[in-house]
């Protein structure tokens, strides 16, 4: 049987987080009543014309540095010409021939190896509307409701080389753009919320073939999940059909949910005639490559550089390093909180550990979480000292989760507090020793596994707060005495 | 005299000396209207009631001595291709028979704030498509100098309503000769301004790189006026330019001594009515004699800039057009699928000049075609601006024929390509991007009148405007001595 | 010389129906003014910027701020049809 070599691009539209929209004041906020975020511009009405939105193109700029591009200092727009009720004039103000961005690279890691992936370019366009239909899909429906609200929100659409080779990888490198596009704070890359989505186009070729093989179109990838299992699916689909000796169609496919399967949505010959031509009521940008300068002097450290430099740093692995560089605002916390308490390792792992189990379940985003990274850094020091034990630790968080209290306080509520006063455990401990001679004599005797049995006393006569680690040194310790 | 005979001047001054109230003058052109235009057709929607409104808030200030704008009160008639709040704005067609818009183009907020009152919509070729104002979807304007006869286009209503007296002077887009066309048709003087001099905002667009609003009027001292009013940059328009706008009142100036005319021989070819032709040689010839160098100059790419504009233009119409889809607003008839309704609805409520511009740019912007094409006259296009560049570094004015005949009958020019060439004249200003401007300069022997144009560089009004008063003054003292 | 379907083909990018009557006249149309247009072939534009904008103005831009939208009233008033606060659209077949 013949060795198959996959050949995956992506295509990804990231909505960009400015405040209005890209050519008119209208809010970008998500939601609102049904076309309640629409202006003469936004909804096309005769004779309105957009105006350029600055900060779209800043964080256009931005992204494309981000993601290794060339900054060309001359850029236009086009006009894409299509009709679809979601569209209001029927053409999508884009960029054709002179993008924004150009000639990028994303650097990643998947299982440890280091992966790039080329970019070909950024360019900046409108995002359409939004259409609710009447059936279950667009398909099955008498009738669909449009709402223009999203319509003319600032996307940037990313486009890739075709240097994918596998399903896996396609989606370490979307998590990887992700990431780094919420680095810089361009975009929210909400994938539930469409703020975030992704076509491919996916082609099989004998291995050690230069010429690509016909490639299909997928649209409409829109989750993480969506993107392994859809492409694995369409590799598979692929590979069965040169098997049995047959070709595939240049096509584009969308997935389809209920049956699990990709399916046409339309041929090559069916393809849009997108008609392009220069924007006439938009001007071109000649690019200040100055300015381009001082937004990449202003880019923060990005994940894998983070992820890195965290590892060298404090000693993490990579899967703790990933897990707390993906997400911005993780490694946000993890410094702040190592910037209170030093021992990163320990940090990490109650952050990978405890604290994102109380994220998942609790459905928060890390800026929403009410304890500070200063509370999280006391609770550990609180923990080295033995004030309270790593479990109860564990009982803390989740309760400064929930109501943001001071770990302190919640310690003195609910009487958390150890004993470590010696003195006293000392007092308790010959107590309990001078009421159990026999089983002091059975323990003397050899059965060390009897010193449980103390401690278990030590620690109901303390309802559960005496230090283990000292009750457990005391005992030993008296116990020998009295063999003596 | 009559108060609706007077010009938009001469109202002024009236009501600056109290002569007249702005209600008089308003109640005079309604009058005016209610009596001529359902034989002249200038109108597509008089409001009157709105324009009597305003002309009282207008007496109103004047009365208690609050601030004026200079032109407070004298009213004006508006191309019905300009957005006009709460005021339906059709272009002329069945599409928007009954669209509302819910804002104001730029220029008529400007109207507005100058406090003066909109007498109604003016009839025009359908989104401006057109050189008779026979392509409306609603009316046939007639033009007032001879109702048999097309009052030219697309402005057609806009000129008609001026020349008929059923305003003093109105506001028409110019995208290949719209303004000056049927100004010259009409006997009025019509302004294309240098693009990116007046706002777009709010002007239904045609063919966006091309589409200029300019003024109507009778005598070159309104159109400078209201040039004055609408001219000056708007940040709603990205191509609005930034330039610090001139007196043009300054301008009016009737001496034309050291000023340079060029006279290109491609203007003057084949076609060329041979009355048309003897009226603009009078012309420069009375400039020649008022002092003027005449010059030739050479601009052998006019040859070429009717169908660089017809592919440039009808590509560009055939997107701004495609929004009317029957969704959000406009006609929409029924179909079983959003496609079948698009095309049902585009099918009928496009007339059938609409329909072939669109299927001419559609086709010019296609696969397969872009290069040969619209990218080709693109090009062309990049090569008469520079012609023209060069042009103006020998002269000042350039001289032409507005229109190669006078006003022609109604049904009288069946071919389109034949109705495309008596733009011939008028396009070449607006693939440049310069100001161009006619006048009338006689009439033939059927006593309509014939159009002379003087087209300069960018931004040069103020020379196209002395141009004009000196020209103006010329013929008037001519009249007076006849 | 452009035959009757490409006539429909641009008919169909246009989305206009047309009828048989006048696809022929537009297929006339079309041909006699793209035959006019061919003249354009004799003006040498090797090497020649095409020429998008009549004034060469660069870089102009609005700052990030909101504005107030029209109002959902204003924003549906000129609607063919509306349901609930939608514009409403007969099935859309994905093209």
């Amino acid at each position: 049987m013949s060795e198959y070599e996959v050949v995956i691009g992506l295509e990804i539209h990231a909505e960009l987080l400015t405040k209005s929209k890209i050519f008119c004041g209208c809010t970008t906020e998500f939601g609102g009543e049904p076309n309640s975020h629409c202006c003469p511009i936004c909804l096309g009405l005769p004779g309105a014309l957009p105006v350029l939105n600055e900060k779209a193109v800043e964080y256009a700029i931005k992204a494309g540095l981000a993601l290794n591009c060339q900054i060309p200092g001359y850029s236009k727009f086009d006009r894409k010409n299509y009709f679809y009720p979601d569209l209001p004039k029927a053409y999508q103000i884009s960029q054709f021939d002179l993008p924004v961005c150009v000639q990028g690279r994303v650097d990643y890691e998947l299982e440890e190896m280091q992966q790039s992936t080329g970019i070909t370019r950024v360019h900046m366009e409108e995002e359409a509307g939004k259409s609710v239909h009447s059936g279950d899909n667009i398909l099955g429906s008498d009738f669909s409701l449009m709402d223009y609200n999203r319509t003319g929100i600032p996307l940037i659409e990313i486009v890739t080389e075709p240097d994918l080779r596998s399903a896996a990888e396609a989606k370490a490198f979307l998590e990887q753009l992700k990431s780094i596009l919420q680095y810089i704070k361009v975009s929210d890359c909400k994938m539930e919320e469409g703020s975030l989505r992704c076509d491919a186009n996916v082609s099989l070729r004998l291995k050690g073939t230069k010429e690509f093989g016909t490639k299909v179109e997928i649209k409409n990838l829109n989750s993480f999940r969506a993107v392994e299992r859809v492409l694995e699916y369409e590799i598979r689909r692929q590979r069965q059909v040169y098997e049995q000796g047959g070709s595939i169609v240049q096509e584009t496919r969308t997935w389809d949910d209920s049956r699990m399967i990709t399916v046409s949505m339309r041929s090559k010959e069916e393809s849009h005639d997108y008609r392009y031509f220069p924007e006439p009521d938009l001007v071109p940008l000649e690019i200040d490559l100055n300015w381009v300068r001082s937004l990449k002097e202003g880019l923060p450290e990005l994940p894998l550089a983070k992820k890195h430099r965290l590892m060298e740093q404090y000693d993490l692995s990579s899967m703790d390093a990933d897990q707390l560089t993906t997400d911005q605002e993780m490694a946000s916390y993890f410094e702040r909180t190592v910037a209170s308490y030093t021992n990163g390792k320990v940090v990490s792992n109650w952050l990978t550990g405890d604290f994102s189990r109380l994220l998942n379940t609790s459905g928060l985003e890390i800026s929403k979480v009410k304890v500070t990274p200063q509370q999280l850094a006391e609770l550990l020091r609180l923990i080295d000292e033995g004030i309270i034990s790593g479990k109860q630790g564990k009982d803390v968080l989740t309760e400064m989760f929930c109501s943001g209290t001071a770990p302190e306080q919640i310690i003195k509520d609910k009487g958390f507090e150890q004993i470590s006063d010696s003195k006293a455990l000392e007092q308790i401990s010959a107590d309990i020793i001078a009421a159990n001679p026999q089983i002091v004599q059975r323990y003397q005797d050899g059965e060390d596994r009897l010193l449980g049995f103390f401690v278990g006393q030590v620690m109901k006569e303390t309802k559960g707060k005496a230090n283990p680690g000292l009750v457990n040194a005391l005992l030993r310790e008296k116990l020998k005495a009295t063999d003596s | 005299m009559e108060l609706f005979q007077r010009t938009a001047t001469e109202l002024q001054k009236m009501l600056a000396c109290s002569q007249v109230t702005s209600e008089q003058i308003v109640q005079a052109f309604i009058n005016r209207i209610e009596a001529e235009d359902s034989q002249m057709r200038a109108y597509l929607t008089i409001t009157a009631k709105e324009a009597l409104g305003a002309a009282q808030a207008s007496d109103l200030r004047r009365k208690q001595g609050q601030p004026l704008s200079k032109w407070d009160g004298v009213p004006i008639a508006v191309k019905d291709n300009m957005s006009t709040k709460n005021v339906r704005t059709t272009c002329g067609s069945k599409m928007l028979e009954e669209y509302i818009p819910p804002y104001d183009a730029t220029v008529i907020g400007r109207i507005k704030n100058a406090g003066m009152p909109i007498l109604g919509k003016t009839n025009m070729d359908e989104f401006a498509m057109g050189s008779s104002t026979e392509n409306s979807a609603f009316a046939k304007t007639h033009n007032p100098v001879n109702l048999q006869k097309v009052p030219g286009g697309s402005s057609g209503g806009s000129a008609a309503a001026v020349a008929g007296f059923e305003a003093p002077w109105s506001l028409g887009s110019d995208t290949g000769g719209s303004i000056r066309q049927p100004a010259s048709f009409c006997g009025v003087v019509g302004l294309k301004p240098t693009y990116g001099l007046v706002s777009r905002y709010g002007l239904v667009a045609y063919a966006s790189s091309l589409d200029q609003i300019g003024p109507i009027g009778h005598r070159v001292q309104d159109v400078a006026a209201l040039l004055q009013l609408i001219a000056g940059h708007d940040y709603k328009d990205s191509t609005s330019v930034t330039v610090s706008v001139p007196d043009y009142q300054a301008s009016l100036v009737a001496d034309v001594s050291g000023l340079r005319i060029g006279i290109a021989k491609e203007f003057f070819s084949e076609g060329l009515n041979n009355q048309v032709k003897s009226a603009v040689m009078r012309a420069v010839q009375n400039l020649s004699q008022a002092g003027a160098e005449v010059v030739d100059v050479s601009l052998p790419l006019t040859d070429y800039a009717i169908e660089t504009y017809y592919l440039i233009a009808t590509a560009e119409a055939s997107a701004n057009l495609a929004r009317y889809d029957g969704v959000r607003y406009g006609l929409r008839v029924a179909g079983d699928d959003s496609v079948a309704m698009f095309k049902h609805t585009r099918a009928e409520g496009f007339g059938t000049e609409v329909k072939r511009r669109i299927m001419l740019g559609t086709y010019a912007l296609s696969a397969g075609y872009y290069d040969a094409y619209y990218k080709k006259a693109q090009q062309v296009r990049t090569l008469i601006r520079r012609e023209f560049e060069q042009a103006f570094t020998q002269v000042d004015v350039i001289i032409t024929p507005t229109t190669p005949t006078t006003a022609f009958g109604f049904g009288e020019k069946k071919d389109p390509l034949e109705m495309y060439l008596s733009d011939i004249y008028t396009v070449t200003p607006n693939l440049a991007g310069v100001p161009g401007l006619s006048m009338p300069c006689g009439v033939d022997s059927n006593n309509l009148p014939i159009g002379v144009q003087m087209i300069a560089t960018h931004f040069s009004e103020p020379v196209l405007l002395r141009t004009a008063f000196a020209l103006e003054q010329i013929q008037r003292k001519g009249e007076f001595n006849e | 010389m452009i035959n009757k379907n490409e006539v429909k083909r641009v008919a169909n990018l246009a989305r206009l129906r047309l009828s048989e009557e006048e696809t022929t006249q537009y297929q006339q149309d079309l041909n006699q003014i793209l035959q006019a247009a061919d003249k354009l072939k004799l003006v040498d534009t090797e090497g020649i910027e095409p020429t998008a904008h009549a004034i060469p103005l660069r870089n102009v831009l609005r700052l990030d701020m909101t504005s107030e939208s029209l109002g959902i009233d204003q924003v549906l008033k000129n609607g063919p049809e509306i349901t609930k606060g939608y514009f409403r659209v007969p099935r859309i077949m994905e093209e």
